[in-house]
């Protein structure tokens, strides 16, 4: 019962955060619904693997995978630019908890500690990066395979 | 002299595409790609375009035309890179003519529908209020951070519109944000001082620079990459500074 309510508030409030940051960024009113399933594919990912595995960085891969895919099918299919389903679907991912510790920790004068949340952080960040470039060649080999098209 | 003339309304209108594309925070592949669709239909031969996020360049060789246009203003408005995208598409089909595409896109900017400040501001407080809940927070800090995140977002984008200063109107917002959330706690509305802040800055997090620079330094545009890269770095430490007052101060 508790899993479900918890499956149930974190797809709502998913479709909610990412439809709002499309909303800030003006993303074309058509291609909102779809930006927020992605947006949801992605996060479904991340909390799952988390979980499971308790491995962050591997989460945050195949999330931010699973969102370059599914950016590039949302993209073939309402024929508009990749980005506009890529970049709001991404925003939850982004290592907040650990930025703000580094930023306390460096405000209060423990650089040590400060440091160890930075580097967090970036090895964060940086498995986003790896995950979105292994869904950009996947797109890619995709388009050399059957014909670059509309997108 | 009539080929002549044509070229340069080509011209004119492959810089204004990319322009208005570059302004509006596409990445440079998609720029890349409309430029030189527009070009090659517009009967340009052999069109050479180097563009970065300051800057388009561009000559035909073949015409002896060259022509430079800097890029001084950047901003994020999505909807106007689909719609350039979709004119070079019907332009490509033979639907518009060069005219027709020219007078399009100078109405572009004035033409494009915008979702209203009401609007951005409720779907900051509701990116706020509800990704603090996913980061697993408690549902007694969802209305604070719902009200942190709308203040926040407003001062960003009282002063981003009204004086145009970039990174001060992340560090204001930042910093209100911090404030609001610091006196929440301490009136006992809220729990988790941390937790609201996290939520309440989302909407400022640079989206668009961060995954672009990714994309531009995968595709090999290194230049437009670095820069993008170094405006989101500024826009976080922008961020960070803000919080990073209020935590030392209060």
């Amino acid at each position: 019962m508790n899993l479900i309510l918890f499956l149930i508030v974190n797809v709502v409030f998913c479709y909610m955060a990412t439809v709002g940051f499309g909303v800030i960024l003006n993303i074309p009113r058509r291609g909102l619904n779809e930006c927020g399933i992605v947006g949801v594919i992605g996060w479904l990912v991340y909390v799952c693997i988390k979980d499971c595995f308790s491995s962050s960085m591997l989460a945050n891969l195949l999330a931010a995978f699973s969102i370059g895919m599914g950016a590039m099918f949302c993209a073939r299919f309402k024929k508009m630019p990749m980005i506009l389903f890529n970049i709001p679907s991404l925003v939850p991912l982004v290592p907040g908890g650990q930025a703000y510790r580094a930023v306390r920790y460096f405000a209060i004068g423990k650089n040590d500690l400060a440091l160890s949340y930075l580097v967090q952080v970036g090895m964060i960040a940086g498995s986003i990066a790896v995950g979105f470039f292994l869904a950009e060649f996947v797109s890619q080999v995709y388009f050399k395979i059957h014909g670059y098209s509309q997108q | 002299m009539n080929e002549m003339k044509r070229d340069e309304l080509a011209m004119e209108v492959v810089l204004t595409a990319g322009k208005l594309m570059i302004e509006s925070g596409a990445d440079m592949t998609r720029v890349d790609d409309t430029m030189y669709r527009l070009a090659k239909n517009a009967g340009i031969k052999e069109p050479r375009i180097f563009e970065t996020t300051t800057g388009i360049m561009m000559s035909a060789p073949k015409s002896k035309l060259t022509r430079i246009e800097p890029i001084n203003e950047r901003s994020i408005n999505l909807e106007v890179v689909s719609r350039v995208n979709d004119l070079s598409r019907a332009f490509q089909r033979g639907e518009l003519s060069l005219e027709e595409v020219d007078e399009r896109l100078n109405r572009m900017k004035t033409t494009t529908p915008f979702f209203v400040f009401p609007w951005q501001l409720l779907a900051a407080a509701i990116v706020s209020s509800t990704l603090l809940v996913m980061y697993g927070g408690s549902f007694l800090d969802f209305f604070p951070a719902f009200f942190a995140g709308g203040i926040g977002y407003a001062v960003y984008w009282y002063i981003n519109t009204r004086f145009k200063v970039k990174f001060v109107s992340e560090f204001l917002g930042a910093l209100v944000i911090g404030l609001c959330a610091s006196f929440v706690v301490r009136f006992h509305l809220g729990t988790s001082m941390g937790m609201i802040t996290i939520g309440a800055v989302m909407p400022l997090v640079p989206g668009v620079p961060l995954t672009n620079a990714v994309r531009d330094v995968l595709a090999g545009h290194i230049l437009s990459g670095i820069s993008r890269g170094t405006e989101a770095l500024i826009s976080a430490c922008a961020i960070g500074f803000g919080i990073a007052v209020v935590l030392r101060f209060f």
